[in-house]
């Protein structure tokens, strides 16, 4: 029931940002709008703590301008690559071990590492991930280590 | 600057429409669309500024959602052959 | 401090336009398309939001000089780069996964150097 008030206030707020028209009639087209697609999505069955996943937003915010760093350096080196005349490139298929325990966190480590270039998840089974590196050779195992650990920790949020 | 800008995203665009009609296979077209369609935004908001109409930005916002949506339903079309099946259904009738 | 701002602005645009053009090149030169993916995701990541983050200085330079309407245009590019951002990992795994049941081989090099 939280879930629900809290998805309808977040929509509401959404709307109150892009509409900027504050007068009753408008306002109240606002809330009716919010309200049917909370019905909607409640009909749906997807209030729960995967669609409205409020437990992790917190960590979310310690966890992001980390993923944006690792992001920066991933973009140099793949920039570095193409712009090499040779394009040392050894593209393969690697199959990385996830400590997660729910979905929401595979979710969130398998679209961190698809997030990052350079690397991309082309498939989840159970805790095995299936990435496609495009430098498979000297792939990073500690940094993936260390985005797994960040992951779980933002899961457990 | 937001002209020099603008060309730039221009640039890259016609790049992107050059791997789009060399394929070879469908996914490379589909990806170089859906570049294409994150440098469209990135163009509708830069444009905004150029012409100094920031209004631009709420275009830019919904051709970003509609990109998006439009890349998954393309690739479940292929899949699939019908935007109405999903896996589940799929395997009852199996 | 209207220049401090526009300098950073420009140089926020022309690594986004850097990093975009680098990767239109990456997808041109890349040998198949999951190779390809990972220079569009450049493009998505990197090019777009250093180009948002400068058209966000241009706005908060507005709002320094008593603009508020400027307020709403941040919002909107911010939103912007949210929604790319969650986005283009998604349409970027469906592809590969499409790729993988369409039943097209991930290019290797030592294919590539036996043929």
């Amino acid at each position: 029931m939280l879930r629900v008030f809290g998805l309808g206030a977040v929509l509401f707020g959404f709307w109150l940002l892009l509409s900027g028209h504050y007068t009753p009639l408008l306002l109240s087209f606002g809330v009716a709008s919010c309200v049917l697609v909370v019905y909607l999505s409640a009909r749906m069955d997807v209030v729960d703590h995967e669609g409205v996943p409020f437990h992790v937003s917190a960590r979310m915010w310690v966890y992001f301008p980390w993923l944006m760093q690792e992001i920066v350096v991933a973009n140099l080196a793949v920039a570095k690559i193409i712009l090499s005349p040779k394009m040392d490139i050894s593209p393969g298929m690697v199959v990385f071990h996830g400590s997660q325990q729910t979905d929401l966190g595979r979710v969130i480590y398998a679209n961190s590492i698809t997030l990052t270039p350079g690397t991309i998840t082309t498939g989840v089974e159970g805790q095995e991930f299936q990435i496609h590196a495009l430098t498979a050779a000297d792939l990073d195992s500690k940094e993936q280590d260390e985005m797994d650990r960040w992951c779980t920790w933002v899961e457990q949020g | 600057m937001f002209l020099t800008a603008t060309i730039g995203i221009l640039v890259s665009m016609t790049l992107a429409l050059v791997r789009a009609l060399l394929g070879p296979t469908v996914y490379d077209r589909v990806l170089a669309v859906n570049t294409f369609g994150t440098k469209t935004v990135l163009l509708i908001a830069v444009l905004g500024f150029l012409t100094d109409r920031p209004e631009f930005l709420d275009l830019a916002l919904v051709y970003a959602l509609i990109n998006f949506i439009g890349t998954i339903a393309v690739l479940k079309f292929f899949e699939f052959g019908d935007l109405g099946l999903t896996r589940r259904i799929l395997r009852d009738i199996d | 401090m209207d220049l401090a701002f526009a300098v950073v602005s420009w140089a926020c645009i022309m690594g986004g336009l850097f990093f975009m053009i680098v990767g239109s090149v990456g997808v041109l030169r890349m040998p198949d398309v999951f190779t390809r993916l990972h220079a569009a995701g450049m493009t998505d990541t990197l090019g777009a939001g250093l180009i948002i983050l400068g058209l966000c200085f241009q706005t908060v330079s507005g709002i320094v000089d008593g603009e508020t309407s400027y307020w709403f245009v941040l919002i909107r590019l911010v939103l912007v780069d949210a929604f790319l951002t969650f986005t283009s990992p998604i349409s970027t795994h469906a592809l590969a996964r499409a790729a993988i049941a369409g039943g097209v081989e991930p290019w290797t090099k030592e294919e590539a150097e036996g043929a």
